[in-house]
């Protein structure tokens, strides 16, 4: 049962800026209009989101700056309150809660990372990431002890004494991360976590972030304006503007299947080997019997598999998880996601 | 046509031009009275006298004003009556209702589409604004004709002062009475709880001085006399029973031991390089015979730096926290930048009364509002991440404000820390004023007997434990923990196990001192106390130099002080008095509106009107005649010498700690030398306040320069400018924002130097403050005083920081 249930579930959330907010969204009935709000002086942030986040997903909120991304994330750890609309947290109604139990559960379940790293500058990398344990009244030498494990595992040995403003920006996330870890949440908040370091640093810390989340596995809420970066990462992509969620999908379906105008415009450019797995170009087994010695497994994305399918003349059998085989894919399916789209000739019939 | 239009491009310049022609056709038709308010009280006498009268009517005025003759009343604005509203309604006025409500809907019907619908859907807008139109119409402006054409009956503005004194009186005296006990009439008495309650304060502030005082210079001598404060209203006698007592007679700590204190403290804390700060200073307090009134001001410092600390914080966090409570205190905070230690003296007197523990409500009222300013600027800085990160971590409240939030805004903090220390040191010589012992004391001494070297070893004792005290301060704030070191008893407390050694050592040590000093020096041991007067000395070597400089250089700063005073300042003076009050408003206000619009002008000008009608307005016009000269000469020197010094690393470096020494002296300092080469006179007052004043200026025209960004630097370098030009074509432009607010803080400064003057013999606003002080104190007054000097602060703030805020915008800087 509790597998099923979602850890995060937010039903119809609205978020409005402004004095008459709430009066204003009663009368618009559930048909927020950004507009019509601007002129009464209030400014949308989020419009009629609902989703669910089960355990151990990934979600990533993906967005241009002004689309409400933020302020989604922190309705949903309620740094702000929604304005109207139900959010739960592992079943329980995060709006309703009192202050204590707001605390309790951001003592326990949560933990966030925050784009400009929010560290306190007056203490040390250790007292940093075992602040929320103090402050959850852990004895002093208990919390130093749990924040040196962290400290071991972002990697930071050897800079536990130091202060953060002698850190680098990467080094300084690491802190963030490990902070938001030491408590050992159960969701995982990152508001534009690398958003803030260099390219190369990003794409570092992008690594560090998937192996760790390779050995905790988190339910993830994860905010970022990097397309890019939500489809290395994600396991469901939220592409959000103006407030409201304009695709709820897994990478390789938005992709393929943008919903809206506007999505479209994002995936153009996407190579699509990154993102298709062999799944969703496979066919199914014909009469032909004259496979390829080759096998590929139908979740390996087509980047990393297309050298040895394109090299064999033949058709290639996809296998499940079960190493059974579930389809064939033709070097032609992977030549038209290889350089199809991008092809003048194809736009131009 | 070239020339209108260079103006019609420029119109701030031609407002400007205007302004000035207008000032100038007033100053001219002063007429009848120019002879009379060139000196301070003739006017003013000669209304009491009845040989002019205070204001005329309306007819008449007008006719003087075709004369070019100014009306007494615009002269000098008459004593009002103040509260005292005239209704007409006579058709003059009706009509003038009319225009004036015709005038506020104008625009609104002008701008309407639909004009026949307008009358309909505006109905509200109508009635507000007709009735607006009537309450102007027949309401303030009669009143307002009244006030400067109508009979003049007796003053109430100017018996404020007498209100609010006799509202204190009635306070202290006879309000909310209860009865106490009284032993020496044997029967109770009735007293004011009010005057129960600042007493009980001030007896609280004063156990505190007193118990620090006495584990410092007193032993235990001095907890018996505070036993007495008690015994005093129970009648037990707490001393003359336990005289024979051994703990009667336990000595003080010598000095060797705070000393020791001192080193081990400062090297716990920071280092050996705080280690030898800190504990030299300590020996040059001892060797120059110094050691008990400086451990008098310290004890008063530190009872008076922490609770100023705080209340700042506790004020700090609560406007952060809520609005109303930041709007209510920010004017307050505005009037207390400006406002005139001396004046806050006057009413602690009469609630307080005198001793150490007035000196140290007088420094707490002083030290509290720059640390409540810092305090609420560092929190509204930290970021709102941080903040969010605090609650994600779980804080409550609580632990939100205290391990996240102030923290965080530790440096504005600290910064605010620092300030209080200052204050508080730069008060010790105010404070002794009203009754505070130590070094300040001391130094009003020297000053009032003319010893230079005296003066200025004391200036130094002052300055020192400013300095150790803040860099103790700074360094235990920024101490931190060691997780890892597994230490044992012993090594954990070192220091304190060296302190205790030492401590005994140096008793053991001060005990011998009874025999090595047995028969050198009449018994005194100097081991355990060097006494006033019997410490080395420096004064003989400055006074030589005063000397010298007295005997040598006379004759020619005698001729140099002759031609300022006859060609400057008494021209200078002379012309500030005889603006008719209407010219000042016109230069004030205009330039006000030329900088900040319609708002700024009202601003200040309410600043104006509040000066203008006090008793005091000719005094307020020499204290600005005196704040005008030392700003104008302050910032050209002060702007130069930045100028030059920015241009070499280590000039900088040595101008900036030479702002920081003079910034910490005791600026009573400044006045001696001043008064025997130049005598008492305005040239004396005007250079002791130019020295002082000449910081600021400096130090923010050096940080101005350094600021500019080093890439704008290279773009001019690269366009082929040469140093000059870059100088003032680059560096100056942009970094003239922050040198304006420089200029300010030089305002402001010159004026606390101004009105400290009034020592020297000035005949200002100070000089009637001092009075007031040395009178007894008439609470009103001193306040009203106060409010005169501080609105003179406040109306210049004003205009600088209006002009720099446009101007940084205009610059995108910040």
């Amino acid at each position: 049962m509790s597998d099923q249930q979602p850890v995060i579930k937010c039903d119809s959330v609205y978020k409005i800026f402004g004095k008459d907010a709430e009066k204003m969204l009663q009368n618009a009935n559930g048909k927020v209009v950004a507009e019509e709000f601007q002129k009464a002086g209030c400014v949308v942030g989020v419009n009629n989101a609902s989703f669910e986040v089960k355990k151990g997903e990934m979600l990533v909120v993906m967005g241009l700056s002004g689309s409400g991304k933020s302020t989604l994330l922190r309705c949903i750890s309620r740094l702000t309150d929604a304005t109207a609309g139900n959010i739960y947290i592992e079943g329980e109604d995060l709006t309703s809660m009192s202050d204590k139990e707001l605390i309790g559960l951001r003592r326990n379940k949560m933990g966030m990372v925050f784009q400009s790293f929010a560290l306190l500058p007056h203490k040390t990398v250790l007292e940093n990431i075992a602040f929320p344990l103090q402050v959850k009244g852990n004895s002093t030498k208990d919390s130093i002890q749990r924040a040196k494990e962290m400290v071991d595992l972002v990697g930071l040995t050897g800079r536990e004494n130091y202060f953060p403003r002698e850190l680098s920006g990467g080094q300084q996330q690491r802190v963030g991360i490990a902070r938001s870890l030491a408590v050992e949440p159960d969701i995982w908040f990152l508001d534009e976590p690398f958003s803030a370091l260099d390219p190369l640093i990003r794409k570092e810390m992008q690594d560090e972030f998937l192996r760790l989340q390779g050995v905790l596995n988190k339910t993830i809420l994860f905010v970022t304006h990097d397309f890019d970066e939500a489809l290395r990462l994600a396991d469901r992509i939220a592409i959000m503007k103006d407030g409201i969620i304009e695709q709820l999908d897994t990478p390789a379906n938005i992709v393929l299947n943008p919903a809206t105008e506007y999505v479209r415009k994002f995936t153009e450019d996407v190579p699509r080997e990154k993102v298709l797995k062999i799944k969703s170009v496979m066919e199914p087994v014909g009469d032909e019997k004259d496979f390829s010695d080759l096998r590929v497994s139908e979740d390996a994305l087509i980047e990393t598999v297309a050298e040895a399918v394109l090299g064999d003349p033949k058709s290639v059998p996809v296998l499940n998880a079960n190493d059974d085989i579930v389809g064939v894919v033709h070097s032609s399916k992977v030549i038209h996601v290889l350089f199809g789209e991008n092809s003048t000739l194809e736009s131009n019939a | 046509m070239n020339f209108i239009n260079y103006l019609s491009e420029r119109p701030k310049l031609t407002q400007f031009g205007i302004v000035l022609i207008v000032f100038f056709i007033l100053m001219s038709m002063t007429g009848l009275y120019h002879d009379l308010i060139v000196e301070r009280h003739l006017f003013a006498k000669s209304i009491v006298k009845g040989e002019i009268q205070s204001s005329v009517g309306f007819a008449e005025s007008m006719s003087m004003i075709l004369n070019w003759q100014l009306p007494p009343q615009l002269v000098r604005i008459p004593e009002l009556t103040f509260y005292h509203p005239v209704i007409n309604t006579s058709a003059t006025y009706v009509l003038i209702a009319l225009l004036v409500t015709a005038g506020l809907l104008y625009k609104s019907f002008a701008e309407s589409v639909n004009k026949s619908q307008w009358l309909r859907v505006n109905w509200f807008q109508i009635i507000s604004k007709g009735f607006v139109g009537i309450i102007v119409g027949l309401l303030f402006i009669p009143t307002l004709y009244n006030w400067f054409f109508g009979e003049v009956t007796r003053s109430t503005f100017w018996e404020i002062p007498m209100m609010l004194q006799d509202f204190s009186q009635y306070l202290i005296f006879e309000f909310w009475l209860t009865p106490v006990y009284d032993p020496e009439i044997e029967d109770y008495e009735d007293y004011g709880r009010v005057r129960l309650f600042t007493r009980a304060i001030g007896a609280t502030l004063l156990f505190l001085i007193n118990l620090v005082r006495e584990l410092l210079i007193g032993g235990f001598e001095t907890v018996v006399s505070l036993a007495n404060v008690f015994s005093d209203q129970s009648g037990w006698d707490w001393l003359n029973e336990n005289k024979d007592k051994w703990y009667s007679s336990v000595p003080a700590i010598p000095w060797t031991v705070l000393t020791a204190g001192a080193f081990i403290l400062g090297y716990k804390l920071q280092g050996v390089g705080l280690s030898i700060l800190a504990g030299f200073s300590c020996i040059y307090l001892a060797v120059f015979g110094q050691w008990e009134p400086a451990m008098q001001t310290l004890s008063f410092v530190l009872v008076a730096a922490p609770v100023s600390v705080l209340f700042g914080v506790i004020w700090g966090v609560l406007a952060y926290k809520s609005r109303t409570v930041e709007r209510v205190i920010t004017p307050f905070l505005l009037v207390a930048q400006t406002f005139p230690h001396f004046a806050y003296l006057v009413p602690i007197i009469v609630f307080f009364g005198i001793g150490d523990h007035a000196g140290a409500i007088a420094t707490i009222i002083f030290a509290t509002p720059p640390m409540i300013r810092l305090t609420l600027l560092g929190l509204k800085r930290v970021s709102p991440e941080v903040l969010d990160a605090g609650r994600m971590s779980g804080c409550h409240n609580y632990q939100l404000m205290f391990k996240v939030l102030i923290p965080t805004a530790r440096r504005d903090i600290l910064i605010g820390v620092n300030q209080v220390i200052m204050q508080c040191l730069a008060m010790a010589v105010i404070a002794s004023f009203i009754g505070a012992m130590g070094l300040g004391f001391n130094l009003l001494l020297a000053l009032n007997q003319l010893r230079v070297g005296q003066a200025l070893e004391l200036g130094v004792c002052i300055v020192l434990i400013a300095v150790v005290l803040d860099k103790l301060s700074l360094a235990w704030a920024n101490k931190q923990t060691d997780y890892f070191a597994d230490l044992s008893f012993v090594e954990r407390n070192k220091t304190a196990l060296l302190f205790v050694a030492v401590f005994f050592a140096a008793l053991l040590f001060a005990w011998f001192g009874n025999w090595v000093f047995a028969d050198t020096a009449k018994g005194i041991n100097y081991f355990y106390l060097i006494p006033h007067n019997k410490g080395i000395t420096t004064e003989p070597f400055w006074q030589a130099g005063v000397d010298y400089m007295v005997s040598n250089w006379r004759a020619d700063i005698k001729i140099f002080n002759e031609w300022l005073l006859v060609e400057v300042l008494m021209p200078m003076k002379a012309s500030y008095l005889a603006m008719p009050a209407i010219a000042t408003f016109v230069l004030t206000m205009g330039v006000g509106y030329i900088i900040g619009g319609i708002r700024s002008a009202i601003i200040v000008g309410s600043f104006m009107l509040f000066i203008a009608l006090t008793p005091w307005w000719e005094r307020a016009l020499i204290t600005m005649y005196m704040l005008t000269f030392a700003v104008i000469v302050s910032v050209f020197i002060g702007t130069i010498v930045g100028a030059i010094c920015v241009q070499n690393k280590r000039a900088t470096k040595f101008i900036l700690l030479v702002c920081d020494t003079f910034q910490t002296f005791p600026s009573f300092i400044y006045l001696i030398p001043v008064i025997m080469l130049f005598g008492v006179t305005d040239t004396s007052v005007l250079i002791a306040v130019i020295v002082y004043a000449v910081i600021p200026p400096t130090r923010y025209t050096v940080e101005g320069l350094r600021n500019v960004p080093e890439s704008l630097l290279d773009a001019a370098d690269m366009s082929g400018t040469t140093k000059l030009q870059r100088m003032f074509k680059i560096e100056f432009p942009l970094a003239f924002p922050h040198i304006m607010l420089g200029v300010n803080q030089c305002v402001v400064f010159a004026l606390f130097m101004v009105i400290i003057g009034a020592f020297i013999g000035t005949e200002d606003l100070g000089q009637e403050i001092m009075q007031q002080l040395f009178s007894g104190g008439n609470i009103g007054s001193g306040l009203m005083l106060g409010l005169c000097v501080a609105f003179i602060g406040l109306a210049v703030d004003h205009l600088i920081q209006t002009w720099a805020t446009k101007r940084r915008k205009l610059l995108g800087i910040d």
